[in-house]
């Protein structure tokens, strides 16, 4: 697929890779077999159609491509953005026993943006008003999902979302060049012409509880406030000026704009040496947009080796040809900071893998005697995040586990709370778009039942 | 889109709006701040509510004009909107009857504590207030703290009206004439929080300040606001925006209040400069 040379995208926030075109789809999409029992299709956490999309865009009926997409993903042109095809559909691909799997998730982005940029708004089938109404709390990909689905089966539907933007971690959380914000808004935009009401704006904990949107007539209430809670690495330094959570870091690039300041008002502060602590797509995202920033070097600075690294290996090889340099098996144990409470640099031990620990990855133990000084202008923490509370101590009767996360029935979203029902991050800790929109289907699902019985 | 209904200038560069936002009007407690963005490329600004009124649906903000988005703010007058208006945010202030209370507030510091001092007025409690300012023409809400104090000090800094004399030193003045207090309330830029802090430490006298780090969602998700309060990470957002004043790492906080110092300069002369500050000399 063509993208943009790595030197030149280093210095802008456009999509990476161009995208197919008509021959280029077609071309992919006759390799597919068509097989008999696709193993791609149970690869796929939604279980989308997939040789059917596949054939239809070998047939020419792109639009069809992406209707028969939209049957299981809500938000095909987010997914063929960001899904780990790698680690889902591609990786059980039959072609892929011998040679490069079928570049599913590029044909997916191909038939869901041509459908964007050539589709008419045709209304799907709706069924008549239930006279039921739904409050969907967050507007990430869950919520979204969850939205579309039962605005769908007649239900009135409002979503909440705190922020002054909806898509939640698809517009605060992954940068432009991975992800245009303005297909986030299309997608939204899609929500509304089908009747969802969307309140930005609207902190639920805060301007009304749980039981006081049930009480002002929801009759069910779906929660996907997502893991949106910065984890910190708690070692000294922390408080340092220059030492941004990822989420903050990216919320200002993406949400905010600040890498077009000072047309836009919020500022970002654009380090000369960078230090990116964690090996997630987070931490590619915080690396990339460093570089992008004006960045000298940026370092990912991660405990275990290249092996065990959690990104997409699209964003570590993109990360990688930008120019993002890698420590491998590097821990921090303090930031160090000049007078003016800067941080000016960072102290990191070396470690080695041991015995798995209970993730299943090999653990890290500490060499002695390896600290050596690594000197930074700028540290981003992406090590992970944790459960907002806002909701949860504000919600007494709603169940949550030690970490603070919803329990929540990983078939159907029901939680503790009668008509309250959760899904995505805020259940599983920090996950991937596409898990969070299959919880938010089989919520819908659970929901509707609920609403109809 | 939240329409501003009333605008008035309190003060030179502080400025009062009334706007519509009935949600938040019922909502909020004495305490409790909103954020706000004026335009599409704005950034998000927290902003207490200086006061509410939820038959009428409005909520009362009051601003000093700092930087380019309160400068930007300061533009707008009734019949202007705001584009995004976010709240109530943080943890109102306990009130309950103490006793007696003191609420100190410095410069813009006052519109949070007006507010507060009315509440712990109408909890019961005996309200001394001391309110202070760096010259007569930047101090405001005399006359509301007035109505809901049973005892008012006023102060400027240079003498021009009133107590010649920091907030601090009116306290101490009460303090050494052995005044009964049972907790003191102390809002303002930090250095004078830091003082009445430092003031009311060896007495033993239970202090509690509200704290304006630099802030961008305000919903505890980003970490921009965090403070160090006895030692530990707190976020102002979600977990204050009140502490325990002896607990607090004032020194960190002020650091980090200036982590953007020259982006802010460099909006603050571009915003000038469009808007003319630069007629006839130099920008």
């Amino acid at each position: 697929m063509p993208e943009q040379e790595a030197k030149a995208r280093a210095k802008n926030f456009d999509e990476v890779p161009f995208g197919y075109n008509p021959d280029l789809a077609k071309m992919e999409a006759s390799r597919c077999l068509q097989c008999k029992k696709p193993a791609c299709v149970k690869g796929c956490p939604v279980s989308i159609d997939i040789p059917s999309f596949i054939w239809m865009i070998l047939q020419d009926d792109f639009l069809g491509a992406a209707r028969k997409l939209k049957e299981m993903n809500s938000l095909p042109a987010v997914c063929g953005r960001v899904c780990p095809q790698e680690d889902q559909c591609e990786k059980v691909c039959v072609l892929g026993k011998k040679g490069e799997p079928v570049a599913i998730g590029r044909l997916e982005r191909f038939a869901a943006d041509y459908e964007r940029k050539h589709g008419e708004f045709v209304m799907p089938p709706k069924a008549s008003p239930s006279g039921k109404k739904v409050a969907i709390v967050g507007s990430g990909p869950a919520g979204l999902t969850v939205a579309g689905d039962l605005i769908k089966k007649g239900h009135q539907v409002t979503i909440f979302e705190a922020l002054h933007k909806a898509g939640g971690v698809l517009v605060y959380g992954i940068p432009e060049f991975r992800l245009p914000k303005a297909i986030v808004q299309a997608e939204v935009d899609y929500l509304g012409n089908l009747g969802v009401e969307t309140r930005t704006n609207q902190v639920i904990g805060q301007i009304n509880t749980v039981d006081e949107l049930m009480a002002s007539g929801y009759d069910a209430v779906f929660l996907g406030t997502g893991a949106g809670f910065p984890t910190f690495m708690n070692i000294p330094g922390e408080n340092l000026n220059g030492v941004y959570s990822a989420n903050e870091y990216l919320t200002r690039s993406n949400l905010m704009k600040a890498y077009l300041f000072p047309q836009y008002d919020t500022p970002i502060a654009r380090g000369k040496n960078v230090a990116v602590l964690g090996g997630g797509n987070v931490a590619m995202d915080s690396a990339r947009t460093a570089i992008r920033l004006g960045a000298d070097n940026v370092y990912i600075v991660y405990r275990r080796s290249k092996k065990e690294l959690p990104a997409r290996i699209e964003e570590v090889h993109h990360a990688e040809e930008e120019g993002v340099q890698f420590h491998f098996l590097t821990l921090p144990v303090q930031f160090l900071g000049n007078d003016e409470g800067w941080v000016n640099g960072m102290e990191c031990q070396k470690m080695e893998l041991g015995e798995p620990d209970q993730s299943g990855r090999r653990r890290p133990i500490a060499i002695p005697g390896s600290e050596f000084k690594i000197d930074v202008d700028l540290v981003i923490v992406a090590i992970g995040t944790a459960a907002n509370p806002l909701i949860q101590s504000t919600t007494p009767d709603l169940k949550t586990n030690k970490w603070g996360y919803i329990i929540a029935d990983p078939e159907t979203g029901v939680t503790s709370k009668k008509g309250v029902y959760a899904g995505g991050d805020i259940v599983t800790g920090s996950a991937t778009v596409i898990l969070a929109m299959g919880a938010g289907r089989q919520a819908a699902d659970a929901i509707h039942k609920y609403l109809s019985g | 889109m939240f329409p501003i209904v009333e605008s008035r200038v309190l003060a030179t560069a502080v400025k009062q709006f009334k706007v519509t936002a009935p949600e938040i009007a019922r909502k909020r407690k004495p305490g409790q701040f909103i954020v706000l963005r004026t335009h599409e490329e704005g950034e998000r600004i927290p902003l207490t509510i200086a006061d509410a009124d939820p038959e009428a649906g409005t909520i009362t903000l009051i601003f000093q004009e700092v930087g380019k988005s309160t400068a930007h703010l300061g533009t707008l007058s009734s019949g202007d909107s705001l584009l995004d208006l976010i709240g109530p945010l943080g943890h109102p202030t306990h009130i309950e009857k103490f006793g007696t209370v003191a609420c100190i507030g410095g410069g813009i510091g006052i519109a949070p504590v007006y507010p507060i001092a009315r509440g712990m007025h109408d909890a019961g409690n005996r309200v001394l207030a001391i309110i202070g300012a760096r010259t007569k023409n930047l101090l405001i809400l005399e006359e509301e703290m007035s109505k809901v104090t049973d005892f008012l000090r006023v102060c400027t800094d240079d003498g021009t009206y009133g107590y010649h004399g920091f907030v601090s030193d009116a306290l101490q003045d009460i303090l050494d004439q052995g005044t009964h207090i049972d907790l003191v309330v102390a809002i303002g830029p930090v250095p004078m929080m830091r003082v009445v802090c430092n003031l009311t430490r060896n007495r033993n006298l239970k202090t509690i300040v509200s704290l304006n780090p630099i802030m961008v969602d305000a919903t505890g998700m980003c970490g921009a606001c965090r403070v160090s309060v006895g030692g530990r990470t707190r976020f102002v957002c979600v977990d204050g925006p009140e502490f325990d004043g002896h607990e607090v790492n004032f020194a960190e906080l002020v650091k980090r209040q200036r982590a953007y110092l020259p982006q802010e300069k460099n909006s603050m002369e571009k915003f000038q400069h469009a808007h003319g500050a630069c007629l006839g000399g130099k920008p």
